[in-house]
């Protein structure tokens, strides 16, 4: 088969592995990812601070600017992690924000933004609009010119982890041109953020109203680099859904076997009928190829070709993989399956959210058929 | 890779461009449990001879034995030679892949020293005697007799769906020499079995595909020499499962070369290329291109797994799912593709082998009703499937 990428791994890849998998059992236990549902913050401070003291936000930024100088192949086992314990954060946010400013910042902006960073500032980003198009040049949102700079008008959603940022890096139109804004959220106005109902209870999202809002020149980011950098921003955020997705469907099989091997009717655990264990095992198996699919994109990410084939594919089996085993995981639990209180429900819905981020598997796929596929 | 072995690996390479047999005028077989006639089998022995002989089968196996006396990278290096230059299957699977490396595993001096040479040259056939006519998936309730007398067994009873039968010298058996043991797995002895001697006959079945392929075997009062056994009387079931452990490629040692042709998504590109709907390119379909790239993602992530399952940290979870998920991965992808392949030529999906006008000469159809073989044969899917959730995930018995 020709080659869409071998897998690989690094020392401390493994080393992150193995820090963030205790971590993550031991601060992000189901009922404290339940409590943090009912929380409006959405995450632990006190967690957070450990995150960013531990270097993990860093871990992907280069050491000139303060990070730690390894690359997106290792941050995919933390996300993996956090995602296997439904550990909520504004990580992902801010670690996609970080990559935007590597591939698209000036060399002012990454030297004022990426050490800060690295310290545990947060930051996000506001791509997305009401049009719902995953395509991130399709977008209305404007950037006009004016004494000061630029002043700003539109509408961005599916702002992740906002509340918490102290800047978000908004998609916007300069004349017929699309340029990437980094604002700082202290220059937001009063009632421009509203957090948005989603069907992922452990996320934070929000709607930024744009308008008004003012910027300097300086805030726009390199506009030869646009499109470079989104393109980037678009392959790391599939690799870091597809990590946490990867993880979610591991819980999520663990958590199902564990019912299948304590229920039981007509005398017998149910686990012991076919018609539960053999889909049981159907996921089992997809989530090991989702999980070698993941260590094979994060290992070949930074490759030109490879990289994008390899990312997603990791994406659309993750994706199909949790969606499919929570779903069944449901169907599994019986009228449990049917309540808030069972787990499957959790595992459904993040499903559902991280296929709605960055295209889902059919979009993919079909990305992958015009690579791949040629008359 | 180390410079030793990227040499060696230059040098199959070299060997297999120049050695490889190429299309013959009638059709290879493309597994192991599809040699049906003689020319079949000739010629694929004498093809195995050639490649043992140029030291490209058994490289890692022991030098005092027969084998090689390189390492595994030496093997690997040699089947990734083949697989790329396609050359026909190696056919003693029964002996390179899963007798052979039982024997070097926990045979006697004498058996190592009986056996292995055969079974790389292809001078000696091996087949498997594990099957009965009522007893499949139950492999455990195995009835065939056998009873000690002296220096020798007395066999009777029938084995079926015997691959190869028609042609092995030698069989690995699973027979019962305890009728009364506590339990049914207890009673069962594992044999290294002789299948020329009297008593022992062997009927041809016909294959769903109108090919011979396997044989009923049946055994009245035959005789076979007591140093066969392997392992202690009793102990047959232990034996039988590491077997199955090879077969299923849950465990390496095989003496390397592969058995059966896998199929390379890229290759039924083609087919969607040349195939036309509406005087259009079935390749412009959107539904044909996604499931395209499903295959190509499955056939990824198989891959791919077979690779993690070499990186201990990246399987600290459940270092057992990916060899035993290997089989059931492998085969039932082989199956869905041909299917699949089949669904790319139109009006000409209807023909068979043996038409003029056919695709590829029926190679697609051929090969989905063969896929079959590897989904039921060697323990059915289903049968897989309880075996990963009963011993991966934990899952409670299904009996
Ligand atoms: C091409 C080919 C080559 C073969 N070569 C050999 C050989 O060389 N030597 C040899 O010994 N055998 C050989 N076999 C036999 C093979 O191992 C058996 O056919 C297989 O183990 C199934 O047994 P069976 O045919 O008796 O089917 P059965 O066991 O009767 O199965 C019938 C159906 O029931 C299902 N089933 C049975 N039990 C269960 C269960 N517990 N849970 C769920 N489903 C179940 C099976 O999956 C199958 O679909 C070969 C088979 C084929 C097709």
């Amino acid at each position: 088969m020709s080659d869409f990428g071998q897998i690989g791994f690094t020392e401390e890849q493994i080393d992150m592995l193995n820090a963030a998998e205790r971590f993550c059992r031991e601060k992000s236990p189901m009922d404290k990812v339940r409590s943090l549902i009912e929380d409006e913050q959405g995450y632990d401070t006190d967690v957070w601070k450990e995150i960013y003291d531990l270097g993990w936000l860093g871990i992907a930024i280069p050491e000139e600017y303060g990070g730690v100088g390894l690359s997106m192949t290792e941050v995919v086992p933390v996300a993996e992690q956090m995602g296997r314990r439904m550990m909520h954060s504004p990580f992902m946010s801010t670690t996609l924000a970080a990559q935007a400013i590597l591939a698209g910042g000036t060399e002012a902006q990454k030297s004022e933004i990426l050490p800060q960073i690295a310290r545990g500032a947060a930051a996000t980003l506001a791509l997305s609009e009401q049009n719902g198009d995953w395509e991130l040049a399709h977008i209305s949102a404007v950037a006009t010119p004016d004494e000061n700079g630029y002043r700003l008008s539109g509408t961005k959603t599916f702002v992740a982890d906002l509340e918490a940022a102290d800047w978000v890096i908004a998609s916007v139109k300069i004349k017929d041109d699309v340029a990437l804004a980094i604002i700082p959220t202290n220059s937001i106005p009063d009632g421009a953020i509203r957090r948005e109902v989603v069907i992922d209870e452990t996320k934070r999202s929000y709607e930024l109203n744009l308008d008004d809002i003012v910027i300097g020149e300086s805030d726009i980011m390199d506009v030869d680099k646009t499109d470079a950098a989104l393109h980037h921003i678009h392959l790391a955020a599939n690799l870091l859904i597809a990590a946490e997705l990867t993880g979610a469907a591991q819980s999520c099989i663990d958590y199902t076997v564990e019912y299948l091997g304590t229920r039981k009717q007509f005398g017998k655990l149910i686990g012991a009928f076919q018609a539960l264990k053999h889909p049981t095992v159907d996921a089992f198996v997809d989530y090991q190829k989702a999980r070698s699919l993941l260590y094979t994109a994060a290992f070949n990410f930074g490759k030109q070709g490879e990289g994008e084939i390899a990312t997603r594919m990791a994406k659309a089996k993750a994706e199909e993989t949790l969606s499919f085993v929570a779903d069944r995981s449901i169907q599994f639990h019986g009228g449990f399956g049917f309540t808030y209180d069972c787990d499957a429900q959790l595992y459904r819905r993040r499903a559902i959210f991280l296929a709605s981020q960055y295209g889902d598997a059919r979009y993919h796929k079909q990305k992958l058929a015009d690579l791949l596929l040629k008359a | 890779m180390s410079a030793e072995i990227a040499e060696f690996a230059k040098d199959a390479n070299a060997w297999f461009a120049e050695n490889a047999p190429g299309p013959q005028d009638f059709m290879l077989p493309l597994t192991f449990m599809e040699v049906g006639t003689d020319q079949q089998f000739d010629f694929l022995r004498d093809w195995q001879r050639k490649v043992y002989e140029a030291g490209y089968l058994g490289a890692a196996w022991p030098k005092d034995y027969g084998g090689g006396g390189l390492s595994q990278a030496h093997q690997d290096a040699a089947t990734k030679a083949m697989k790329a230059h396609h050359t026909p299957i190696m056919f003693n699977t029964i002996g390179l892949g899963w007798a052979g490396p039982l024997i070097l595993d926990m045979g006697t001096e004498a058996h190592r020293k009986k056996y292995i040479k055969g079974i790389l040259s292809g001078e000696d056939v091996w087949c498997q005697g594990f099957s009965e006519p009522e007893n499949g998936s139950d492999l455990g309730n195995a009835q065939l007799r056998a009873v000690r007398e002296g220096d020798e067994y007395v066999l009777n009873g029938s084995k079926i769906w015997t691959t190869h039968g028609h042609y092995a010298k030698y069989m690995i058996l699973l027979a019962r020499t305890d009728f009364d043991a506590p339990n049914k797995y207890a009673g069962l002895s594992f044999f290294l079995s002789p299948m020329k001697v009297p008593g022992i006959e062997t009927h041809k079945i016909r294959k769903l595909t109108g090919e011979h392929g396997f044989t009923q075997t049946f055994f009245t009062d035959a005789r076979i020499p007591a140093d066969g056994l392997m392992g202690a009387e009793g102990a047959g079931w232990q034996v039988a499962m590491q077997t199955l452990m090879y077969e299923r490629n849950a465990k390496g040692g095989q003496a390397g070369g592969y058995s059966i042709t896998e199929i390379d998504p890229l290759e039924i590109l083609d087919l969607a290329r040349k195939a036309e709907r509406g005087g259009k390119p079935v390749l412009d379909d959107p539904v044909i291109r996604e499931r395209l790239v499903d295959f190509m993602i499955d056939a990824q992530g198989h891959r791919q797994s077979m690779a993690r399952a070499k990186i201990p940290p990246l399987n600290q979870d459940c270092p057992q799912a990916i060899p035993l998920m290997a089989k059931l991965s492998m085969t039932e992808y082989a199956r869905e593709i041909n299917e699949f392949a089949l669904s790319l030529q139109g009006t000409k999906g209807g023909y068979y082998v043996g038409e003029p006008n056919a695709v590829d000469d029926g190679y697609w159809h051929r090969h989905y009703l063969n896929a079959f073989s590897a989904t039921i044969g060697g323990g059915t899917s289903q049968i897989q499937r309880n075996i990963i959730g009963e011993h991966a995930l934990g899952l409670p018995k299904t009996r």
